[in-house]
């Protein structure tokens, strides 16, 4: 009986060892320890032992049960983890071949550039305000210091409605509107389209896009407004920025002024961004004009403001490097999907 | 406005280089355009003269010359065919640069040895490619063996300033001069006007008269004993350098006058004034007159004309007429020194088509004052170039005469209103280097403003001469002090960064495209005449017929956008537009102006993908209910893949495929889908409120429905039959099929459904379910004749 275990023992644990995969390992604890399997088989013929031989039998008889036991559980994993591996690795995909998601599309340049400057605005406490685009004369100009036969009204080429409408020049007119309907402090930005019948070319369109800016509270000075746009312009294009103001004359604010920034990408030694200059012209600004606030129903004599004006478009181009405005409205997809 | 720098250097002195001028005076408000320093690159040319001209041994094209250049006598070989012996020509010598930095060495041509070239103006930078050709040749008994800048005036340079229309007392080189001494705060030297006359009178040889106030004053000087011939070389060139042609002494005179103080002037030949006498009057409808241009002009009853007693002589302030040109023979000039009203001027030039040097003074409105200095500063030149006598008096008419004007600033209302802190004693200072004659008293400034500074008027202004030459740059920064404002956006604002957010998440590009359009897109996109949507705001000068209306629909626009890039070949488009459309309204001038978003597809796409971007878009603005009805009317539209978009039980919109009609029209030969939503209804119906309701604790039951209808009915119907049969338990329901073909009658479909079924506070019970379902289905069979499949 000892022989047999033992020879039992040696050869399921010899198969043991040739086992390949979980089924086999299966056949050999059905054939082994299974209910009609062989070690059953000999438990059962314990029965014609010698009481004295029982003991010692059985013991073995247990021992070489748990040792196939043990061998086929370890076995089992060993094949458990090869036959993994053997998964993960067949399983092995090109992971430089491009992915796959549902495409997501994007806004337009002009509306991610207006996006960042209303963000830097809203952050120093302007409010975004609208106004029409089919504009009375006005608004557009004579409210603005620009009466009829003002040399002004040439250079901005207006187009007209009717006697009395235009198709607004300029956002300011959004400054009258805004002032006549709301009090000091007021801090706003006026984003939208204006017209003026200029040919279309490289650098002109005969519509694009202003934000105009508006602060009128008590004790505003000139200081406020080179403050206020110096922030911008370093929020802008880049904390090291500089700023340069200009003298100008625009009709509705004295002092007036064109601000320059320092060239973003050569950083003020000239390239050809900047023509060489080192800087860049990105708006027009100045003092409301008491004319313009005693328009607005407010009282110069008690409250101050600045305006600004910027161009959209030239802030895109100067950011993005665009050299050609028409790109803007053609919306070739090709272009579009770059931004 | 154009100025030679040696002539700004005339009147005031300045130790710098031109371009730290033109960066300074930039800086205090003469905004510097572009400057020219024509010899800058130029060096090692010298003026030198032909001595021998002899055939090339080798090559039939080239000659050599000998030239002498002073100091020695080289040899040059050239291809040049106008030169002469005794030509004296600029010569580049071995090492020498010329314009556009071109170096110049010597060495051999075809075998013979040249040292050096002869320049033509291009090579100077002083001519255009085009307009000239061969070797410059210079004149008669120039020098030779001097620097050719030198000879040329080279070495000077001009400052192109762009000088805003407030400031007409900037238009010359003597108000640059003035405020180059303010900015520079070096002393403004006076003009040389200088000089004697005889002792006749002018009143003796002419009478003037002034009709009309647009001539705010007229002033005449005689001269006699003309000689009529060229100017002086320095005239010349200083002309030149400033723009204008140099014709003839006393032309040259009025011209140097009106560049130098900014007061155009004319002369006319006195022979040629009928009666003499000078009539400023209005001319005449349809009064024909010759310019000096040679052109006939037509005149009308707007137009202020100089005439005599028979025949206009000048448009007053644009252009002098032929009749009274002086010529070579020209004895007796009369020199007129005038004002005139500025917009008539603008107009009148404007309407004649005619912008000379001295209508776009006259139109910036010139200080009438300043017609003595000039009047004498042309005599003073007349005297100093030996061109005649000048007769005694002064025929004047200045009715009005414009005095300087009083104002009182406040110097700490200045420093409150810039920021700064700058001394009284200061800003007088400032004030008096631009002639604004100042007093000081306390914390006074009493200002006498010259009347050439019409644009000082207010304390503003008064405040913006003090910052320009303190220094913008010098006035402190500071962030606003004061209440602390809330930046705010509007809720449509946000709505519209909902609206952008979402549909670049659903994949599409946003687009901007012209508000205005042409008329014939109407046509383009098959809109019957009759349709009130073609009533559109019309601009009055547009820029061509493309461009002349503004838009009362933005489909239009995407149409013109997809076809675009249908045409460049690419071929899947998904782009959508948040555009303004112009609604003319009859009671307000102005037209409603509201938001549409379009959005466009092409490529891959069908009418439930579009559908479907709605539908999100719908949910991510909080709509609640955005019911889609059949259109079938829309001419844009496919008849029968077109759907009206309700909120409210308002229509909101519409989408669908476009008509084929219609993207014939744009030649696109693909389906394309289209949606027109008005951002203002759904804006109207957004909730954007939301508010958490627990997770269902109790299990939902699902069954399936299937069922064989008419083709024709839809999935509306049968929803809404659900819903109505649902009772309170119905939680949702789900189409999952529809299928039309085998097994499935002519006429029919089959459409399937999952219901989900759900009770608050307890689990159904399979009995419930059962009984509600029945009865749906049941009501389906009733109302819609449908036939219950297996499942
Ligand atoms: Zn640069």
């Amino acid at each position: 009986m000892r022989e047999e275990l033992e020879n039992i023992r040696t050869e399921a644990m010899t198969k043991i060892k040739k086992s390949i995969n979980s089924d086999n390992l299966e056949e050999i604890r059905v054939k082994y320890l299974g209910k009609k399997g062989v070690l059953t088989g000999i438990l059962r013929g314990m029965g014609s032992l010698s009481p004295e031989e029982r003991p010692a039998a059985g013991k073995l008889a247990n021992d070489v049960r748990e040792e196939i036991e043990n061998a086929i559980e370890n076995a089992k994993k060993s094949i458990k983890e090869k036959e993994r591996e053997q998964r993960l690795a067949f399983e092995t995909i090109d992971v430089t071949m491009p992915g796959k998601a549902n495409p997501i599309g994007g806004v337009h340049p002009l509306t991610k550039v207006l996006d960042e400057i209303q963000e830097i605005f809203l952050g120093m406490g302007f409010s975004v305000a609208e106004g029409p685009e089919v504009e009375l004369d006005y608004y557009n100009f004579e409210a603005l210091n620009i009466p009829k036969n003002h040399p002004a009204r040439d250079e901005q080429d207006t187009f007209y409605i009717k006697d009395g409408v235009v198709l607004r020049t300029q956002t300011s007119p959004v400054q009258i509107r805004e002032m006549e309907k709301s009090k000091p402090p007021i801090r706003i930005i006026a984003p939208g389209r204006v017209y003026r019948s200029d040919a279309v070319d490289a650098t002109h369109s005969p519509m694009f896009t202003q934000i105009e800016g508006l602060v009128v509270d008590e004790g505003i000075t000139m200081s406020d407004l080179k403050g206020t746009l110096d922030t911008f312009a370093k929020r802008f294009f880049g904390e090291s920025t500089k700023t340069k103001f200009r003298p100008h004359h625009f009709p509705f604010t004295e002092p007036s002024a064109e601000v320059d920034v320092s060239c973003f990408a050569c950083g003020g030694k000239g390239c050809r961004i900047c023509k060489n200059s080192g800087w860049i012209e990105i708006l027009g600004c100045g003092m409301v004009h008491p004319d313009v606030l005693r328009r607005g129903k407010i009282d110069p004599e008690k409250y101050s403001g600045f305006a600004f004006g910027m161009g959209l478009e030239r802030l895109a181009m100067i950011k993005y490097g665009i050299d050609d405005i028409r790109l803007f409205y053609e919306n070739d997809l090709r272009f579009l999907k770059q931004f | 406005m154009i100025v030679p720098y040696k002539w700004l250097l005339d009147y005031v002195n300045i130790d710098k280089s031109i371009t730290e001028v033109g960066d300074e005076l930039t800086l205090s408000g003469s905004k510097v355009e572009e400057i020219i320093e024509n010899g800058k690159e130029i060096s090692k040319v010298v003026t030198g003269k032909i001595l021998s001209i002899e055939k090339h041994p080798n090559a039939d094209r080239l000659t050599i010359c000998k030239v002498d250049i002073k100091d020695e006598i080289i040899q040059i070989v050239t291809a040049a065919t106008n030169i002469r012996v005794n030509d004296i020509v600029p010569v580049a010598l071995h090492g020498s640069t010329l314009a556009g930095g071109v170096k110049i060495k010597k060495g051999k041509l075809r075998g013979v040895e040249s040292n050096g070239m002869f320049c033509s103006e291009v090579e100077l930078g002083i001519a255009d490619e085009d307009s000239v050709h061969g070797i410059m040749i210079l004149k008669e008994g120039t020098p030779i063996g001097e620097d050719i800048k030198e000879v040329l005036g080279l070495n000077g340079g001009v400052i192109d300033f762009e000088i805003t229309s407030n400031r007409a007392d900037c238009f010359s080189v003597y108000g640059i001069a003035r405020e180059a001494a303010a900015t520079f705060k070096t002393k403004l030297k006076p003009v040389n006007t200088a000089y004697s006359s005889n002792d006749e009178d002018i009143n003796d040889y002419l009478k003037v008269e002034v009709k009309d106030d647009l001539c705010r004053r007229y002033a005449a000087k005689m001269v006699k004993n003309v000689v009529v011939k060229d100017s002086p070389e320095w005239m010349q060139q200083r002309l030149k350098e400033a723009g204008i042609r140099p014709i003839n002494n006393i032309v040259d005179i009025t011209n140097y006058v009106m560049v130098e103080l900014g007061q155009p002037m004319h002369a006319y030949n006195y022979k040629f004034i009928e009666g003499s006498k000078i009539i400023v009057r209005k001319a005449e409808d349809n009064e024909k007159f010759k310019t000096l241009d040679g052109e006939e002009r037509t005149l009308n009853s707007s137009m202020l004309v100089i005439a005599d007693d028979k025949k206009p002589v000048a448009v007053a302030g644009v252009m002098g007429g032929e009749n009274s040109e002086i010529k070579n023979d020209t004895n007796t000039i009369i020199f007129e020194c005038a004002n005139f009203d500025g917009t008539s001027i603008r107009l009148t030039s404007k309407k004649l088509g005619l912008r000379t040097d001295a209508s776009s003074k006259f139109e910036k409105d010139i200080d009438p004052n300043l017609v003595e200095m000039a009047m004498n500063r042309a005599c003073n030149l007349i005297e100093e170039l030996g061109a005649g006598e000048i007769v005694g008096g002064t025929v004047d008419v200045y009715k009005n005469p414009l005095m300087p004007h009083k104002l009182t600033v406040s110097a700490s209302w200045v420093n409150k209103f810039l920021g700064t802190d700058i001394k009284p004693e200061m800003m007088k200072e400032m004030l008096e280097s631009l002639e604004i004659k100042t007093n000081l008293i306390g914390d006074e400034l009493n200002l006498v403003v010259p009347t050439f500074r019409q644009d000082v008027k207010i304390k503003e202004d008064v405040a913006e001469e003090i910052a320009r030459i303190y220094g913008y740059n010098n006035i402190p920064t500071r962030k606003i002090v004061g209440e602390t404002v809330e930046g705010t956006v509007k809720k449509d604002q946000k709505l519209k960064k909902i609206v952008r957010e979402t549909m670049v998440s659903s994949g599409f590009y946003e687009c901007t495209t012209y508000s205005f359009v042409s008329p014939k897109v109407y046509d383009k996109i098959c809109i019957p005449d009759s349709d009130a949507i073609r009533n559109a705001v019309k601009i009055s000068n547009p820029l061509g017929e493309d461009f002349s209306i503004m838009r009362t629909t933005a489909i239009p626009s995407m149409m013109e956008v997809m076809a675009t890039n249908y045409s460049r070949g690419i071929n899947e488009v998904k782009l959508f537009e948040i555009a303004k459309v112009f609604i003319p309204r009859e009671n307000d001038e102005l037209p409603e102006e509201t938001d549409k978003l379009v959005i466009g597809m092409y490529g891959g796409a069908n009418f439930y993908n579009i559908k479907g971007v709605v539908e999100n878009l719908m949910n991510a603005l909080g709509i609640e209910r955005c019911l889609f009805a059949k259109e079938s009317e829309n001419p844009i539209f496919h008849p029968g893949r077109t759907a009206k978009i309700i909120i409210r039980n308002k229509e909101a919109g519409v989408l669908g495929e476009v008509h084929p009609n219609v993207t014939d029209n744009y030649d696109i030969e693909e389906r394309v889908y289209i949606a027109e939503i008005d951002l203002n209804s759904v804006f109207k119906a957004s909730n954007l409120n939301k508010k958490y309701k627990s997770l269902p604790k109790y299990p939902s039951v699902s069954r399936d429905i299937a069922m064989l209808v008419k083709d024709e009915v839809t999935a509306a119907e049968i929803e809404d039959i659900i819903r109505a049969n649902g009772k309170d338990i119905l939680e949702s329901i789900k189409l999952f099929d529809v299928y039309k073909g085998k097994q499935v009658p002519e006429g029919m479909k089959s459409i399937a459904y999952s219901i989900t079924y759900r009770a608050e506070g307890r689990t159904l019970k399979d009995e419930e379910v059962n009984k509600v379902h029945e009865r749906i289905v049941k009501a389906l069979e009733e109302k819609l004749g449908a036939k219950l499949r297996e499942c």
